[in-house]
């Protein structure tokens, strides 16, 4: 798993793939059984005290003392880490903390944790902003401030590794991914990438009429296009390029009403590549789940 | 530094702290209270009452061994004997020593600082000791059991820097409240003997004994807040350290000290761990065993061992280190999930 400087970088796998735990172990909190891991270009664990002044991070769910307010969390993290306590006022303000600095956490929602784990990942002015499922909990509107948050950040040169089971959020903020399976590595790259490697090349043309349907159909057939007919379309499967299909279509006197390629989206390429979209009368259990190839 | 300005804001800027430290100053208040009230200052007119309340019990004992006297004589002339006479056979041996019967004895109690300040220490430091055990105990678990640990980790990911610097501002506070509400119990005191009692015979020489059973005392609240922080920090939880402790000292030493006792093994109190803290405390404690005493024989010269305060001394640093260790070890080697 490699992460460019200055990217958002989503991390995903289905639930018990590993995500977190790669995360723990990346931040300390578990010792590696093996393998190499470099942050900010030094190995860790190693070093992990002399990076982690430029790493902010957040590993699951946020957990802090009940008791404790707002402010008095963040004031005694910044204690620890020799942040100046304005920070601390500048990092509520951005999570949209403000007017509840003052608020026991044990009083917080789900959401309003996530916001407060979200401004101690920030205290600290990080170079790396790790954030484990930043939106789990946060309401609509909350999900889309996180969103335009992380593209501030990433605008201000901030890398961010983001782990989200929210697909369509990540296939908006990312200019990376790396899925994981069964704690390995199923497919990494650009998001446009990934999309293009599972891309299956499928059109749907669209007719006005049903007679135009029929001889579509049969022209097509008879090209050697693996064709589907529907209603008032046809899909089409392997199709390299639509204009073939259009000047196939024409010479036989037949135009089509609509021409779209199909387009895949993150979900159905993270679905398929770690086996885990429903099946109807099946019960998928946790573990259930693509093996990557050794 | 700035992980110790952190560490020591947040022990006080806990509720429980402030609760449990309200708590004990309570106890502590509570106990000088009652010995202010339950001792007076003796003068002139306490000891004139007293002399005048011992003669009136010695003339109402006396008129009572009198009637007795005559009684026992009046059986003995009638003949009675064995078990018909319930009086002694010498009835002329039926007498009240005046002696007995002394104005030190019916003198109101009051607080001589002299003989009296030094075992309210114990009491002190007893108090003190459980107040600590249980801030102590929940300084680090309920950091462990609300996720606070991880974050700081996130922070700091030394482990032992944190640990120790824990431990260390957690027993540097816990000196200094030691220190302050040590003085505060002396004066107290000093204030309750001058208003109700003596501060007679109070030599250089009894300071310095008080100044050193003081010592102990504040030395017994650091290793039971060092012994609770660890046993939390080992198990993770506030509950670990109570439940160790509750476990040891009361399951593991009652079925000690009855398995002993079946066994007929001597000097078995230098298994229970509370004679050490009375060592401690009282500088030695002396152990009998009677069990070769023939008692019909006569005067029995039990045989004796002594437990000072230096073999408490290396029991309590002994548990000390390998709970601190161990606690080390443990923060060092295991996964934080």
């Amino acid at each position: 798993m490699v992460v460019e400087a200055g990217q958002v970088h989503g991390f995903l796998g289905p639930n018990g793939s590993g995500k977190t735990t790669t995360l723990r172990t990346l931040m300390g909190l578990i010792r590696p059984g093996g393998g190499s891991m470099r942050l900010l270009g030094l190995p860790v664990p190693h070093n992990l005290p002399q990076v982690i002044g430029a790493i902010g991070a957040i590993v699951e769910s946020p957990q802090f003392f009940p008791h404790f307010t707002a402010q008095s969390t963040l004031s005694l993290l910044a204690d620890a880490g020799d942040v100046p306590q304005v920070r601390v006022t500048e990092v509520l303000e951005i999570a949209g903390l403000r007017d509840r600095a003052k608020d026991r956490v044990k009083t917080f929602s789900l959401g309003m944790k996530q916001r407060l784990a979200v401004a101690s990942a920030l205290l600290k002015h990080p170079r790396l902003l790790i954030l484990d499922e930043p939106a789990n909990g946060l309401d609509p509107g909350g999900i889309r401030e996180m969103r335009d948050l992380m593209r501030r950040l990433a605008e201000s040169g901030m890398t961010v590794v983001l782990s989200s089971h929210i697909l369509g959020e990540i296939q908006q903020i990312c200019d990376s991914v790396t899925i994981i399976s069964l704690g390995r590595r199923v497919a990494a790259g650009s998001v446009s990438e990934v999309l293009a490697q599972h891309s299956t090349g499928t059109l749907k043309v669209g007719f006005e009429t049903k007679e135009e349907l029929s001889t579509a159909l049969h022209v097509l057939s008879r090209a050697g296009y693996p064709v589907t007919p529907a209603d008032r379309h046809v899909m089409l499967a392997d199709v390299d390029r639509p204009s073939d299909i259009n000047r196939l279509l024409g010479a036989a006197g037949v135009y089509p009403s609509e021409l779209t390629p199909v387009t895949v989206d993150l979900e159905s390429v993270f679905l398929e590549l770690t086996e885990t979209a429903p099946v109807l009368g099946q019960n998928r259990q946790v573990d259930q789940s693509a093996r990557a190839v050794a | 530094m700035s992980l110790v300005r952190a560490e020591r804001r947040r022990l006080f800027k806990r509720r429980f702290t402030r609760w449990m430290l309200l708590i004990g100053i309570a106890i502590l208040a509570t106990v000088a209270v009652g010995e202010f009230f339950s001792n007076q200052k003796i003068g002139p007119e306490a000891r004139a009452q007293a002399q005048v309340l011992a003669d009136q019990q010695y003339q109402q004992a006396k008129r009572a061994a009198d009637d007795y006297r005559t009684q026992c004589q009046a059986a003995h002339d009638s003949g009675k004997t064995g078990s018909d006479n319930q009086f002694p056979a010498d009835c002329s041996a039926i007498e009240v020593p005046q002696d007995q019967f002394t104005a030190e004895n019916y003198l109101p109690s009051t607080f001589t600082f002299r003989t009296r300040f030094t075992p309210t220490v114990t009491v002190f430091a007893g108090l003190l000791a459980l107040v600590m055990f249980v801030i102590g105990a929940s300084f680090v678990g309920a950091e462990w059991t609300s996720g606070g640990m991880m974050n700081l980790l996130l922070w700091r990911p030394r482990r032992l820097q944190v640990y120790f610097t824990k431990l260390g501002i957690l027993l540097g506070s816990v000196l200094a409240i030691g220190v302050v509400f040590a003085a505060l119990w002396t004066a107290a005191f000093w204030a309750i003997a001058l208003v109700h009692g003596s501060t007679a015979q109070v030599t250089p020489g009894v300071w310095r004994s008080i100044a050193l059973t003081e010592s102990r005392g504040i030395a017994l609240v650091l290793v039971t807040t060092a012994v609770g922080f660890t046993l939390a920090s080992i198990g993770r939880h506030t509950a670990i350290a109570f439940g160790v402790t509750a476990g040891v000292l009361i399951v593991l030493q009652i079925g000690v000290a009855f398995l002993l006792n079946a066994f007929r093994v001597r000097f078995l109190e230098r298994w229970i761990f509370t004679t050490y803290v009375q060592a401690w405390m009282g500088k030695k404690t002396v152990l009998e065993d009677t069990s070769r005493c023939d008692f019909q024989q006569g005067k029995c010269e039990p045989q004796t061992l002594t437990i000072t305060w230096e073999h408490s001394g290396l029991l309590f640093a002994a548990i000390l280190v390998v709970l601190v260790l161990v606690g080390a070890w443990q923060m060092r080697r295991r996964d934080i999930t």
